[in-house]
Formats: structure tokens, C-alpha cells, sequence
């Protein structure tokens, strides 16, 4: 087939600039709407997501992991009592005001852990160790958090709930939900922190041991310890981001935004592409007047859109990786993981073809007469 | 000797709202191999829209239409194309050529659309456009090209296909006087050296002495002296005396 296709699409540099630009704008609108979704979702549950447990053990009724109540820490004999069980561990993650040089206090969410262990332990550590955590007063944030917490350096010292607290460490990209950083630290510190009774407990990690049943762990830790719920990971990762996401209405926006941004792409870009059939209109009257099967021409439109959609997805992730790298500093992270940029090309290319039906059927109802017209 | 196109009784009713427009009203006409015709008449006389369905575009809505021996009325649309492809050759007033290809490429499309494979195709491209007068110009675009440069790469295309007939709407109509009196001397040499049946609709009395035969349509009949239903060429003088004594 001679490359009328292509030819229609290069040879016009205007229309050309016009298509591709209105494509790589959905693709950027929609790569950077998912990808707050994305990153809204998964800071819900990052302590969760992260903490390498397989049962969590709360209080009754916990709905989120932020709104954890204090129960006997004696339990966790009982729980490393049950069979299946390998490693079971106290968590705090509660939170409190840190105070910063200049006076001004922030909300932080404190996650107290047993620094020997290795579940919920911070990671993604840039400066410092987790076992520097072992110091009475230490604590480890995220880089992200160093301005806003009025931190400019490890060794500096700051007061948490009326306790003195030590930067020993950052992390980086551990972002939280909400507006309150995660402060790690060992889980004596964060009794103080939070000013928890000594004999209390958040939470209880449980790790399984190799080759236990999930479900009949589960079934034995309800059965030998009263009073508390037992999550699996997953479920309370859902759990988490399902109230920040739903019930505090803070991510139906995010979500409706995600969605907008999908309809907005999807219009541009439809928009777009039927432009560009529309132009080319009278040379599918002469295709189809000469003879050619209606899907002959549909495969000239269609490898048009198709070649529209290669060109304005590779420019548009071009342009979505600079925008998701520069979020990486900002206060709201938009990610890109690699189902939504594989996704992403799979949704431009089902646009510009469903954009480029939209106006075969203008094709279709071609006035056959228009050839004849001077 | 059976005609290449053969139209009994046609009717063809425009429907606009709960009224309809008239456009042809019982045409009669045979088109031969061998012979030039021309389709002749005032604007919205219909004889485009007879050009239209005699090419199989616009679908008749009473009467017969005999393409190739054919019936075509009462075919399915996408039946259509098939018989296009396989019979006719248009050439347009507009050229309508694909602005985006060679003049070499335009001619090729016609080719792929008839399933020749792409090397076959450049060489019988090249071949036509020799034909024409246009071998040097296989990669010129249409842009590069004059009025009748682009109508001669429009017959080259219309051949492609190697089509029986070959219906051509107002081929003079955006040449010079020159330029249009070569172009209609391919088109006769193309009924006449080449035996296909050429159909053309116009309105410029400069072309009427390379017809054959020429139709007068008024008001979706066809009209002419004596009720006759074609007006041989000896009637030319007659009915266009002023043309006639210009280019006879």
C-alpha cells in the first residue's frame, strides 16, 4: 500500500504538531491523575505495604492503622505462644507534636519499632543506620520532611512530646497520607513520645513461620488471645486506604480527578484525531470512489491514529517522567509503576483507534457525490 | 453488441423530509465501448447524479443499471466498491488527486487497491505515466504539478485499474482551452484506440467535437430534438451550431 497513511499525517507539519500535542496532553493529563491516585493510595498504607508482616494484631475495631488503641503488651506472649508463629514484635504508630527550633510545633506520626527485628523498620535510608535507632533519643524521618520539621542535618536535636529527640538518619521517599511526617524510633522512644503507658502496645507485628497456614494462624491467634482483631497485611492495608480514600472523602477527589482526567484525555484527544480524518475527507470520498472497500480506508484512518498514538505516547511518558521525577521533592507524589506506564500505552493507542472510529463514521456516511463536486 | 453500460427506465427520488426531489425521470441511455459520450445539460439538470449511479456511487431508486452486463440496482452498498473497482475509471473536474503521494504513487494506489503487488505496481505506475505524457514526473507531488499535468496523472489513474469505462466529470473544466483540448484527445483516443467506453459530463461546448454522441439531460430527462433519446454527432450543428462551427 503506498503510504498515504503516513504521508497524511507527516506531510502537513502544523496539523501534524496539532494532533501529536493534543495526544501527548492526555497522555500527560491522565499519566499524572493515576499516578496522584496511585501515589495517594499507596501513601495510605505505606507503613502497612512496607512493614514485611503477615498478621497484624490490633485493638478491636481499628479502622486505620493511624487510629491504633493501646492494649497489654503481655499479649505478645500470647501471640508468640500460638503455633505458626515466628516472630511476633510491638509497634507504636501514634501520633504527636514535635517542636522545632524556632518554637513552631508540627503533628507527627511516631512509629515506634524493635530496632533488632526486621519488620517495620524504615528503609529507603539515604543517610545514616537503623540500628542508630538504638540510641535513647533517636530518631530517623524522611528527607522530605527536613524543612518542615525545621531540620537541616543529622545530629541535630529537637523535642518530641516533651522528650528530647535526636536526628540520626533520612530516609528518602517515605511520604505519609496526611500532612504529619513518619518519625521512626525505637519502641521505648516512642512510649515516651507518645506518652504510652510502658505496659502498652499499638500493635503487634506477626511474621508466619515457613510453611504455616495463613488462615489457621489467623484462626489460632483469635482463639488464644481475646480482645483484639487479627489482620492479614493485605486487608489491613486495605482497610487503611480504603477510610483515607473513601471515608475522609480525600481520595473520591483524587479518584474524580483521575477520572476527569480520562475524560478530558479522552475528549482531547478524540477531538484531535477526528480533525484530522475530517481533513482528509474528500481524499477517502476519491478511495472509496475508486473503488476501494470501506475497510481499505478504515485501515488508512487507522493506521493513522495508531501511528498518532506511538508519537504522542512516547513524547507524552517523556514529558510524565520529568513531571513524576520532579514530584519526587513535593509534597504530593504522583508515581508512574510500570502496569500504568505499560497501561498508559494501551489506553492512548484504544483512544486515538476509538477517536479514529468515531470518525469512520463520519467516513461511512460519506456523500459518495462529494467526488464530483470541483 | 451488448453495452459496457446500459440504463432502462432510471428514477432516482432525492427524499427530503416528507417530500422528495425528482432528480432523473425514466432515462434511457446505453454507453459502448468504443465511443465517446457526453453527458450534456444545465446545472441541477441530474446528469451528474446519472454519472453517479451509471458509476455505481449513488444507488438508483427505480430502473435498471447494467455495468458489465451486470444488474447493479438492487445490489448491496458494500457490493458496490467490487464493481467500481473492477469496471470503471473516474476522472474528476477537482483531479482529486492525494496531495500527500507522487504523481507515481497516486497511480499505485489504484494498483494496490486492484491487489498488484508493490513492484509490479511502480513499473506498470511508471509505464502509464509515460503514456500520458508524464514519465519524467513519477515522483512529482501534485502540488508540483499544472492543471493539466494533474488531470493526465487522473486518467493514468483511472487506468490503472484497466477499467472498461471510464466516466469523467467535467475533465476540462479547471484546464485552459489548450490543455483541455489535449486532454480530451486522450480521452477519445482512449474510446477510440483503446475501445473502452468513455462518459463525460460538461458543460464546455469546446470539447463537443470529440463526441461520439452527445445526451442532453433537462430536468432529469433526457431531452432532445425530436424526443429522440440521443443526439448522434450529425445533430451536433443543430443543437450547438455555435460550438459545432468552431471545433468540427
Amino acid at each position: 500500500m503506498p503510504p498515504l497513511a503516513e504521508r497524511n499525517l507527516f506531510h502537513d507539519k502544523v496539523r501534524l504538531t496539532v494532533t501529536v500535542t493534543g495526544i501527548v496532553f492526555s497522555v500527560v493529563l491522565i499519566v499524572v491523575q493515576l499516578g496522584l491516585f496511585i501515589g495517594f493510595t499507596t501513601a495510605t498504607s505505606n507503613l502497612i505495604d512496607h512493614s514485611g508482616a503477615d498478621l497484624w494484631i490490633t485493638s478491636k475495631n481499628v479502622p486505620y492503622v493511624e487510629q491504633g488503641v493501646a492494649f497489654s503488651e503481655r499479649k505478645l506472649n500470647q501471640v508468640r505462644a500460638v503455633p505458626g508463629v515466628a516472630d511476633a514484635q510491638k509497634v507504636i504508630a501514634h501520633w504527636t507534636q514535635w517542636k522545632r527550633h524556632d518554637g513552631g510545633q508540627e503533628s507527627v506520626q511516631i512509629v515506634g519499632i524493635n530496632v533488632d527485628d526486621s519488620m517495620e523498620r524504615p528503609w529507603n535510608l539515604v543517610e545514616g543506620r537503623v540500628e542508630d535507632l538504638k540510641s535513647p533519643d533517636a530518631v530517623i524521618l524522611d528527607e522530605l520532611y527536613k524543612q518542615k520539621l525545621g531540620v537541616t542535618r543529622v545530629g541535630e536535636v529537637f523535642e518530641i512530646g516533651g522528650y528530647r529527640a535526636r536526628v540520626v538518619g533520612f530516609t528518602r521517599g517515605i511520604r505519609s497520607f496526611t500532612t504529619s511526617p513518619y518519625v521512626f524510633t525505637s519502641f521505648k522512644n516512642a512510649q515516651d513520645f507518645t506518652r504510652m503507658r510502658e505496659d502498652q502496645t499499638l500493635f503487634i507485628l506477626v511474621r508466619l513461620a515457613p510453611g504455616a497456614n495463613l488462615v489457621e494462624v489467623r484462626q489460632g491467634l483469635l482463639d488464644h488471645v481475646k480482645d483484639v482483631d487479627v489482620l492479614t497485611n493485605a486487608q489491613f492495608s486495605h482497610m487503611t486506604t480504603f477510610y483515607w480514600m473513601f471515608t475522609t472523602g480525600a481520595g473520591v477527589a483524587v479518584l474524580i480527578a483521575a477520572v476527569l482526567g480520562l475524560v478530558v484525555g479522552f475528549v482531547v484527544v478524540a477531538q484531535t484525531i477526528y480533525a484530522t480524518t475530517v481533513d482528509h475527507l474528500r481524499e477517502y470520498g476519491t478511495l472509496k470512489a475508486m473503488g476501494a472497500p470501506n475497510r481499505y480506508v478504515y485501515k488508512v484512518i487507522m493506521k493513522q491514529a495508531a501511528i498518532s498514538a506511538v508519537i504522542g505516547y512516547v513524547l507524552g511518558m517523556m514529558v510524565s517522567v520529568f513531571v513524576v521525577h520532579g514530584s519526587e521533592k513535593g509534597g504530593a507524589a504522583i508515581l508512574m509503576p510500570t502496569p500504568l506506564a505499560v497501561g498508559m500505552f494501551f489506553l492512548t493507542l484504544a483512544m486515538c483507534v476509538g477517536a479514529a472510529l468515531v470518525s469512520i463514521n463520519k467516513v461511512t456516511r460519506l456523500d459518495p457525490a462529494m467526488v464530483f463536486k470541483g | 453488441m451488448q453495452a459496457a453500460i446500459a440504463v432502462r427506465n432510471l428514477t432516482k427520488k432525492y427524499e427530503e423530509g416528507t417530500t422528495g426531489t425528482l432528480a432523473l425521470r425514466g432515462i434511457d441511455l446505453d454507453a459502448h465501448a468504443g465511443e465517446l459520450l457526453l453527458l450534456m445539460g444545465p446545472s441541477g439538470s441530474g446528469k451528474t447524479t446519472l454519472l453517479s449511479i451509471m458509476g455505481c456511487i449513488l444507488t438508483a431508486t427505480a430502473g435498471s443499471v447494467r455495468v458489465g452486463g451486470r444488474e447493479v440496482v438492487g445490489l448491496r452498498q458494500k457490493e458496490l466498491p467490487a464493481i467500481r473497482l473492477e469496471h470503471i475509471g473516474f476522472v474528476f473536474q477537482g483531479f482529486n488527486l492525494f496531495p500527500t503521494l507522487t504523481a507515481g504513487e497516486n497511480v499505485e494506489l489504484m494498483l494496490d487497491l486492484k491487489g498488484v503487488s508493490a513492484a509490479k505496481a511502480k513499473k506498470r505506475s511508471q509505464d502509464l505515466l509515460e503514456q500520458v505524457g508524464l514519465g519524467g514526473k513519477y515522483a512529482s507531488f501534485p502540488a508540483d504539478l499544472s492543471g493539466g499535468q494533474k488531470q493526465r496523472v487522473a486518467i493514468a489513474r483511472a487506468l490503472a485499474g484497466d477499467p472498461g469505462i471510464i466516466l469523467a466529470d467535467e475533465p476540462t473544466a479547471a484546464l485552459d482551452s489548450e490543455t483541455g483540448r489535449g486532454v480530451m484527445k486522450m480521452m477519445s483516443d482512449l474510446a477510440h484506440k483503446r475501445d473502452r467506453a468513455v462518459v463525460i459530463v460538461t458543460h464546455d461546448s469546446r470539447v463537443l467535437g470529440f463526441a461520439d454522441r452527445i445526451v442532453k439531460i433537462e430536468d432529469g430527462a433526457i431531452a432532445a430534438a425530436d424526443d429522440a433519446e440521443m443526439v448522434p454527432a450529425g445533430l451536433l450543428a443543430r443543437e450547438f451550431p455555435r460550438a459545432a462551427a468552431g471545433l468540427v
